[in-house]
């Protein structure tokens, strides 16, 4: 049994930890690239989200690596994520690759969750090394993502343009070559060191956007054209708070074991969203909202082609922009999106924030040139 | 005065209509029901709309438009689930929501939420809430509830597409019927109540269906074509977005079933072969009545009807094909409908899909179980 499992950001660093140390053949397919988006595009129905295309593309290249097992997270609904698992078994066998998909998930049951992970692990000693594993794992998966809100901040900030980019990008290949959850802390920690010891502008005053919309788009950097690097690269800082970790948090540990959970978001989508209607439309309202009340100069909406939940919370942005004066660029993302008109919006969209910075702080004394 | 109560003539309105109109008027409201569905409801729909939603969403705001100066109250429901685990979809768990913040000048709204997903209860909560808003204290709620009920239970539900034809009428159910004295429980007799050219032999008028020689152009008996529709009950039964589809397979001299025909235990008894329980009401009884429809041998071809954009269609209609290709090697045509179908390339695909039927029919090898 070798096992694969479909890329989203840096969630390959924390589950290559744990099937290390659990001592587990595994093949981390390539980044998500070109070629793995078209492979998904021919054998995908046209009408289903990107996510899906790009999974199966992740799949199909892992097992021309030779992987013929997938390791994939479940759901219940009503956004289309929960029903991936049973479309991707029905495509890879209809295209041909013969692979067995195991979805962890406890919509069966709890007996059905421990079966399939008795599956995976049929050794009875790595089972009993399996819940300080996961703790470290779920460590690195929030290391992981503070590394990458760091490197967020530096790169808007560094005094070299592309240093940041550098350290981060070597960091994510020699992670694929590091084994085990202590030696990628290890490495992490090292990593974030570098980071800081990046030399900075002092002075630098960046602009601050915030990344909302759905999760996939918003951490598989591929998926939307690396937009945060590149925001990064136009020195403006970015933020997102949607990511892996807090996922993991949230709606595993907390929704597993009945904790209160973090409902912030869920308050400040009040006014414009009151309840949960499923992906992260409810998520992205209240990031919105929270953006604008901690002052960040905008907002940029990413969410795949027909995405259910984002579509209503994007009918819904304009009142929120209205009411609370931030502003928002919505960014809809399909296989067929030209690269060069989406950075052109995305530009514009930086360029007006700097003015809407400048005309505010000139409010006062604002004169025309012919003034 | 009574209060009048305005229900969009769109969505869920071809699944409850005689709930809504036993429920309404119970609490002594009037109902206002808007128009049907014309080119000025579809534009103003489409005009102040979010692009990326689905055409049956838009559609629903022109219907929300149409009823903005002939009612007191609109009703919008939260609908985020009508059976027991399963949901309906993000947007119709926005649906209040969008509204209220893209149309402006409209009544007030009844926006109860009607989740059913973990009892039955959440319905007659929903009927309190919502008799709330219009002044009706709780005892009388439940009463209207339960007459409603009861009303939309023993409401004639086998859909009768002839009567749509004649009647002019795009309700898929003949709702205006007295109440039928029992609903047909098993197949049996269900086939007694089938409208009577539901089998071919017994038809007189039909020009497809020749049990008399003379009418047959090759001298050989030829059985009447069987269609499945299988397409959301709001695209299916709208005559103006479906392009009277079924009036059109009526012309053509094709009996059509439909999901809501099928009965629900047989859809359950095929849903339940899924690996996955799907987690979406229409899932479900689609999936369902297409493979009960399929694996009984009741019909010639499928035809799906999608929206542009709907995520559920999007995996639904694809599983579907999936299995009758698989399995049964039915021939299934999918038709997208959106707001720039033009109605002419439709009927060019629907005439060669049944043209396709006819030959499969009259073909010689073929060999027909009915001799």
């Amino acid at each position: 049994m070798k096992i694969t499992f479909p890329h989203l950001g840096n969630t390959y660093i924390c589950v290559k930890s744990i099937l290390d140390d659990l001592g587990i053949d595994y093949v981390i397919p390539p980044f998500s690239n070109k070629k793995a988006l078209e492979l998904g595009t021919r054998y995908t129905p046209e009408m289903v989200c990107l996510p899906l295309k790009i999974n199966i593309g992740n799949y199909i290249q892992a097992y021309e690596m030779g992987a013929d097992t997938i390791l994939m997270a479940g759901g219940c609904g009503p956004c289309r994520f929960g029903y991936y698992s049973q479309l991707h078994r029905e495509i890879l066998r209809d295209a041909g690759f013969d692979m067995e998909i195991i979805t962890l998930e406890g919509t069966n049951g709890a007996a059905d969750l421990i079966a399939k992970i008795r599956k995976i692990i049929p050794d009875n000693a790595a089972l009993v090394k399996l819940p300080a594993i996961l703790c470290r794992a779920v460590k690195i998966a929030m290391r992981a993502d503070e590394l990458e809100m760091l490197s967020f901040r530096v790169r808007a900030r560094e005094r070299v343009r592309g240093t940041t980019d550098k350290i981060y990008r070597d960091f994510r290949e020699k992670v694929l070559k590091t084994r085990g959850t202590k030696n990628i802390l290890r490495l992490l920690n090292e990593t974030e060191r570098m980071l800081k010891e990046v030399e900075q502008d002092p002075d630098a005053n960046p602009l601050r956007v915030g990344i909302v919309g759905e999760i996939y788009t918003g951490i598989e950097q591929f998926a939307s054209f690396m937009i945060q690097e590149r925001l990064g690269r136009l020195g403006v800082e970015v933020d997102r708070k949607v990511t892996v970790s807090n996922w993991i948090i949230e709606h595993m540990i907390k929704k597993g074991l009945h904790l209160p959970r973090d409902m912030e978001f869920a308050h400040a989508a009040k006014p414009w969203l009151g309840t949960m209607i499923g992906g992260h439309a409810q998520e992205t309202i209240g990031h919105t909202a929270m953006y604008a009340k901690s002052g960040y100069d905008g907002v940029i909406q990413i969410f795949p082609f027909s995405c259910m939940p984002e579509i209503v919370a994007e009918s819904l942005l304009p009142t929120v922009e209205k009411d609370t004066g931030i502003p928002v660029l919505s960014l809809i993302i399909d296989e067929m999106t030209g690269e060069a008109g989406y950075m052109t919006r995305v530009e514009a969209f930086v360029d007006m924030l700097e003015k809407r910075r400048e005309s505010a702080k000139y409010a006062e004394k604002f004169l025309l040139s012919w003034n | 005065m009574r209060l009048k109560v305005g229900i969009p003539r769109s969505l869920f309105y071809y699944k409850f209509a005689p709930f809504w109109e036993s429920f309404f008027p119970a609490l002594g409201a009037e109902v206002v029901i808007s128009d049907q569905t014309n080119k000025r409801i579809l534009d103003d729909g489409v005009k102040s709309c979010v692009d990326e939603a689905c055409l049956p969403i838009k559609l629903f705001y022109g219907h929300v438009l149409n009823l903005a100066d002939k009612a007191d109250y609109i009703l919008i429901p939260r609908f985020t689930s009508i059976s027991r685990n399963e949901y309906i979809c993000p947007e119709f768990g926005g649906l209040p929501d969008m509204i209220r913040h893209n149309l402006k000048g409209i009544p007030k709204i009844i926006d109860t939420e009607i989740n059913m997903r973990r009892s039955d209860k959440g319905g007659i909560k929903a009927a309190i809430e919502a008799g709330a808003i219009l002044g009706a204290d709780r005892r009388t709620a439940v009463t209207a509830y339960r007459t409603a009920l009861e009303y939309m239970q023993n409401t004639c539900a086998l859909p009768i597409p002839w009567q749509i034809n004649s009647k002019n009428e795009t309700r898929p159910v003949n709702w205006s019927c007295s109440k039928v004295e029992n609903r047909p429980q098993n197949d049996s007799q269900k086939s007694e109540n089938r409208p009577q050219n539901w089998d071919c032999q017994k038809s007189e008028n039909c020009p497809q269906s020749c049990s008399k020689s003379e009418n047959c152009p090759r001298g050989k008996r030829i059985r009447k074509l069987r269609i499945g529709v299988i397409g959301h009950p709001y695209n299916v039964y709208d005559k103006y977005i479906s392009m009277d589809l079924l009036g059109k397979l009526e012309k053509y001299g094709a009996a059509v079933r439909t999901v809501e025909m099928v009965d629900e235990d047989a859809i359950n008894c095929q849903a339940a072969k899924l690996p996955k329980p799907m987690f979406w009401n229409y899932g479900r009884l689609a999936y369902g009545a297409a493979l009960h429809m399929a694996e009984a041998g009741e019909v010639d071809g499928f035809i799906c009807i999608s929206s542009f954009g709907c995520g559920v269609d999007s995996f639904v209609h694809d599983l579907i094909e999936r299995a009758i290709r698989k399995k049964y090697g039915i021939p299934l045509i999918t038709m997208t409908i959106d707001e720039h179908s033009g109605e002419a390339g439709f009927n060019t695909r629907l005439e060669a899909f049944v043209d396709m039927l006819q030959w499969r029919n009259q073909n010689e090898n073929y060999i027909s179980a009915f001799g």
